[in-house]
């Protein structure tokens, strides 16, 4: 059982801190790091990688330092995010050069198995700047899987994927989890995140701000102030209908919409009542829409609490 | 040293646009040879003014610096060196391999056609051949670790690399006697000048002092740049 800990991390470039005191444990299965652009997730994955230095706290495998320990990558496969890889070999050529720097007994048996696992062995021959992206991201995984690792860290691998290749990468992922590794994915799609990982962390703006399976992160998603954007026939009767009813907060008619806004506290409850409380006023609805729904206000909510 | 490393080091050195200059100035420096033997105009006094002017004051450092930094600059800048480093191989044996495949290109591309050169305009005289292709294989050997160092240190390594070659060790170095001491090319000199018939090559420095320079540079510069690798931090997209 590997297990990688992170000890009050955090890490700065000048002035500027990208990794602010994050603390957490990533064990044997698949777990997704969340988190919007900019959070902070290259920055936790090249420190777990052995890339980057913690500016402060400490960064173990099992129990040891990653940093300035090159030993570590015998338990490690990095599929870094980058997409330039010596673009003059072939796939095989590429494979079997990484399953000898890791200075593997049988190299060719090595870089052989990994290209069956990613399913490229059809493709081996060709040279990889004729590859497509999801080609490429799956000799990438190749060579991150060559000498079997314990740990396998993947910085956003679905990034630019088609939906089949993506498909293809899940299964993949899901696999290594199910094998027992240690599996670390970055994203910032909640829904990739969901489909694969069976423990998710979410890092916003630097910050560790939630931890736990898909059905807990769901549910602080779901579970938090949403705003809804009304249109009605007549909007100054239904604010009075709404602001009564204990679903929501606060309720303002907003003129150069000519909208009604909503905050709504009581998810489940409000859009139980939304199309009662109109029938019983005889009110018609002409629109109901969440207006806050983007990923960003999801992950701020998710800071704040 | 690591054969892995080295080949593929030595296929992304040749294998780019860059590798055309390792070809054209060798050229250049071979087909001045023959035009002067041609016309006649090669003895030993011009063979001189070509081998130590164009050869080791040029055609060297150039080549040093294409290739120095060529054989690791280009890796870093585009990432792919982490398919190196996210290996159980220490950072030292990274560079020294490195390094060992740059002074293997240096050898090819300037300690030949210098020998060449000088075998085509001098035939052997006053052992002008072994003095300068010596200094062409110390010299480069000195210029690829120092600027392999930078090109570790640096992203702008190919003009910091240009600006000492051109501006310290040409037009400081030809008018300030004093900063020929700290110049690869002079050391190189003195060693050209040991190495060939007695009086035949004038050096500014001292082969004690040339000698020690080269070999504390060399390995300071291989050392730090080792160190400085175990270290690099990969930037990512946020």
């Amino acid at each position: 059982m590997t297990a990688i800990q992170l000890d009050r991390v955090s890490r700065w470039f000048g002035n500027v801190v990208a990794v602010n005191d994050v603390s957490m444990t990533i064990g044997p299965g698949v777990t997704g790091l969340l988190g919007p652009n900019g959070a902070g997730k290259s920055t936790l994955i090249h420190m777990m990688g052995g890339f980057l230095a913690p500016s402060a706290g400490a960064v173990t495998l099992d129990g040891a330092a990653v940093w300035h320990d090159h030993g570590v990558y015998r338990r490690i496969g990095l599929v870094p995010e980058r997409e330039a890889m010596y673009d003059f070999m072939t796939g095989w050529q590429f494979t079997l050069a990484n399953a000898r720097l890791h200075g593997l007994p049988e190299p060719a048996a090595a870089a052989t198995r990994a290209l069956d696992i990613v399913e490229m062995a059809f493709a081996k021959d060709r040279a990889l700047d004729t590859y497509s992206k999801g080609m490429k991201q799956r000799v990438k995984m190749a060579a991150a899987l060559v000498h079997d690792p314990a740990v396998l860290l993947l910085d956003e691998p679905f990034n630019g994927m088609d939906p089949r290749q993506r498909l293809q990468l899940m299964h993949l992922i899901k696999r290594m989890g199910t094998e027992g590794r240690t599996v670390l994915f970055s994203s910032h799609i909640l829904e990739e995140v969901e489909q694969v990982a069976s423990h998710i962390e979410v890092v916003v703006a630097g910050r560790h701000a939630a931890s736990g399976d898909f059905r807990a992160i769901r549910r602080l998603m779901t579970d938090r102030p949403h705003v809804f954007l009304l249109r009605s026939s007549d909007d100054r009767r239904l604010a009075a209908a709404l602001i009564a009813d204990a679903s929501t907060a606060s309720v303002e008619l907003d003129g150069r919409e000519r909208a009604l806004r909503v905050q709504a506290v009581d998810f489940q409850r409000f859009v139980h009542v939304l199309p009662l409380l109109a029938r019983e006023h005889g009110l018609r609805l002409y629109e109901v829409a969440p207006s806050d729904e983007s990923l960003e206000s999801v992950f701020s909510y998710l800071v704040a609490s | 040293m690591n054969a892995t490393v080295a080949g593929i080091t030595w296929r992304a050195m040749v294998g780019r646009r860059r590798a055309l200059l390792l070809f054209a100035l060798p050229a250049v420096l071979l087909l001045l040879a023959v035009a002067l033997r041609l016309t006649g105009v090669a003895d030993v006094e011009s063979a001189r003014v070509v081998l130590g002017a164009f050869a080791l004051g040029t055609l060297v450092p150039l080549l040093g610096l294409i290739i120095g930094t060529g054989v690791i600059g280009p890796e870093i800048d585009d990432g792919s060196i982490v398919y190196l480093l996210s290996k159980p191989v220490s950072r030292f044996a990274i560079v020294i391999t490195k390094l060992v495949v740059a002074v293997g290109c240096v050898a090819v591309f300037a300690v030949l056609p210098t020998l060449l050169a000088a075998v085509v305009m001098a035939s052997g005289d006053d052992g002008l051949a072994a003095g300068y292709g010596a200094a062409a294989l110390v010299g480069g050997a000195v210029y690829c670790s120092v600027f392999l160092m930078i090109g570790v240190l640096s992203r702008h390594a190919v003009v910091i690399g240009l600006l000492y070659a051109l501006v310290w060790e040409t037009l400081i170095g030809g008018y300030v006697p004093g900063a020929r001491t700290l110049s690869i090319q002079q050391w190189a000199v003195s060693v050209a000048s040991a190495t060939a018939d007695e009086g035949a090559i004038s050096a500014d420095v001292g082969l004690g002092v040339a000698v020690t320079m080269l070999v504390v540079v060399a390995v300071a510069a291989t050392g730090y740049a080792g160190w400085r690798l175990r270290s690099l931090a990969l930037t990512g997209e946020d």
